[in-house]
């Protein structure tokens, strides 16, 4: 390849493609939320209205509770994880990325078979005599969360797996000569060392879950409507550029998420873990 | 042996393994649980199951819709990686070798469809289609869908490139190959398992789309993910199970081949290094 002058030239076709296809109607988008003559008009009638401010709360309300769940479940997987044997920690891996290769819309759809009024879980409850009527889990907040979680616990395991994974054993093992216990160990060594996997798997999970649709628009209740639902709705009702306007702010919080740590780059890391 | 930074004890390690395990569980029971319902005999899964039937599946062949949409979701990813595997890795080989001011940012551009959320690109497709006049042709859909593919290509071939020594390239050249040669016989063998496992997340990430086609698929253009979303907004019967198992099972044999063939290059790749360079990559 070193026939060419700069290998950069290569990039030409897909950047152009890109350009045509991706960044120019984006802009386009953006262009419609200013309104005519740049009066920001549709941002004004977009949030004036109780429903949008509503429907914002919501969903930071549900990102940020979806993100402090999955970090609550996936830092102990990870860490068993890592000190696991091979054998056990490659047949759990395995589970972790499997879910990765279904699509969203047939995990929902497991889900409304798992949690239905005549599902899975209320048909085994009632068999075991455990309750007499069922109980009203689909459609609710509950059921939005548990779908939610399920699609973006791998967001949250792979960075913190690959920054466990990197922390030196040999200062676990100075560590504990120098008298520490394992609890002592775990918060002053483990735990700070493996913050950049921490952080960077929440703003994936907390940047994901802001953008959301097919899970609460299937196994949500009327109630549980968020920002994604809102704009496609309002683009049903022709009600072009407002929905510009909503989506434009959403794509404001989702960049300033990621700019607030500041490294796109480490989400290159963690999907390409989690595809090679 | 790298030394292990398990601290815990035998007690902790135990508790740490049961919630472990039931969080292995609430991942893979959803994906398993449409296996049953999909051969149940009654109109849902219940306890006790009412026994087994194949009657979801021999419903999937007698109504030729699912097929047909099956056909077009096919055909469309088809598409889709055919033009983001070329697009992809000409860029990934682009971001590697070339250096050139704001490598970081066009990084980040590229793959930038993967974070925003889905709606927003979906829409700015949508109105630009509508403008264009190009809304309802499974061309159209292939286009949008490569935008949200190729990043995938480069991703893995770029991991791929970077984990490459290029002192092969040297040892061919030095052994007399032409810059084609090397190419042919050197760099793509190496970089071809990236290239495949690409190739895959781009046909899948294509076949799975679900809210770019809502919004700019025409009534005759009903990929499987639309048919299935429609179904599933109104009723709720195990054909959806059917083609999900078929679906999941296809996935999951992708995945682990791609597995099996990186494994098999990786191992490949160190085997030459060895032979040609002395190892030490």
């Amino acid at each position: 390849m070193k026939s060419l002058r700069n290998p950069g030239m290569l990039l030409i076709p897909l950047m152009a493609f890109l350009l045509v296809f991706y960044l120019l109607p984006v802009f386009l988008m953006l262009l419609r939320s200013a309104g005519e003559g740049w009066s920001f008009a549709p941002f004004v009638a977009a949030f004036d209205s109780v429903v949008t401010v509503k429907v914002f709360v919501f969903t930071v309300k549900v990102a940020v509770g979806v993100t402090l769940l999955t970090l609550l479940l996936a830092y102990p997987l990870a860490y068993f994880i890592v000190t696991t044997s091979d054998r056990m920690a490659a047949l759990l891996m395995a589970i972790v990325l499997v879910p990765f290769w279904t699509s969203i819309l047939i995990r929902s759809y497991a889900w409304m078979v798992l949690l239905g009024r005549k599902g899975v879980i209320n048909e085994l409850l009632t068999w075991i005599g455990v309750i007499e009527t069922p109980i009203r889990m689909l459609n609710t907040t509950f059921a939005v969360y548990i779908g939610m979680i399920h699609v973006l616990l791998p967001f949250m395991i792979l960075p913190i797996l690959s920054a466990l994974k990197g922390i030196d054993g040999r200062l676990v093992a100075a560590a504990e000569n120098l008298g520490a216990g394992p609890a002592s160990v775990f918060r002053h060594v483990i735990l700070p060392l493996s913050m950049p996997g921490v952080i960077a798997g929440s703003v994936l999970v907390f940047v994901l879950a802001l953008g959301f649709y097919i899970t609460p628009a299937l196994i949500g209740g009327p109630q549980d409507m968020m920002i994604s639902m809102l704009i496609a709705q309002k683009v049903e009702l022709y009600e072009w550029p407002e929905a510009s306007a909503i989506a434009a702010v959403l794509l404001v919080l989702t960049l300033a998420a990621l700019a607030l740590v500041g490294r796109l780059i480490s989400i290159e890391k963690v999907l390409g873990r989690a595809t090679g | 042996m790298k030394r292990s930074i398990r601290v815990s004890g035998p007690i902790t390690q135990t508790l740490l393994g049961c919630m472990a395990f039931a969080v292995t569980l609430f991942l893979i029971v959803p994906v398993l649980i449409i296996v049953p319902t999909s051969f149940s005999a009654g109109s849902f899964l219940a306890f006790p199951p009412p026994g087994f039937s194949l009657q979801w599946y021999e419903r999937l062949l007698e109504r030729d819709v699912w097929a047909e949409s099956a056909w077009l979701s096919i055909w469309i990813a088809l598409l889709v990686t055919l033009a983001s595997t070329v697009l992809g890795t000409l860029g990934a080989f682009g971001l590697v070798r070339g250096s050139f001011w704001g490598q970081r940012v066009v990084l980040a551009f590229i793959l930038s469809p993967l974070i925003i959320p889905g709606v927003i690109v979906a829409i700015a497709i949508y109105f630009f289609y509508a403008q264009m006049r190009l809304v309802g042709s499974p061309i159209a859909i292939a286009i949008a869908h490569t935008t949200i593919a190729v990043p995938f290509v480069v991703i893995n071939v770029s991991a791929s490139l970077q984990g490459f020594d290029r002192r092969l390239e040297m040892a061919a050249q030095n052994l007399g190959a032409s810059h084609w040669d090397t190419f042919r016989l050197i760099t793509l063998p190496i970089i071809r398992p990236g290239i495949f496992a690409g190739a895959l997340f781009a046909f899948i990430s294509s076949f799975d789309e679900l809210i770019i086609a809502l919004f700019i698929a025409g009534p005759r253009q009903v990929t499987l993910p639309l048919r299935m979303w429609e179904s599933m907004k109104s009723s709720l019967d195990p054909t959806l199970a059917a083609i999900s198992v078929i679906a999941v099972s296809i996935s999951v044999a992708l995945f682990f081949t791609s597995t099996w063939l990186q494994a098999r290059a990786k191992r490949r790749t160190e085997a030459l290094t060895e032979t040609l360079v002395g190892g030490d990559a």
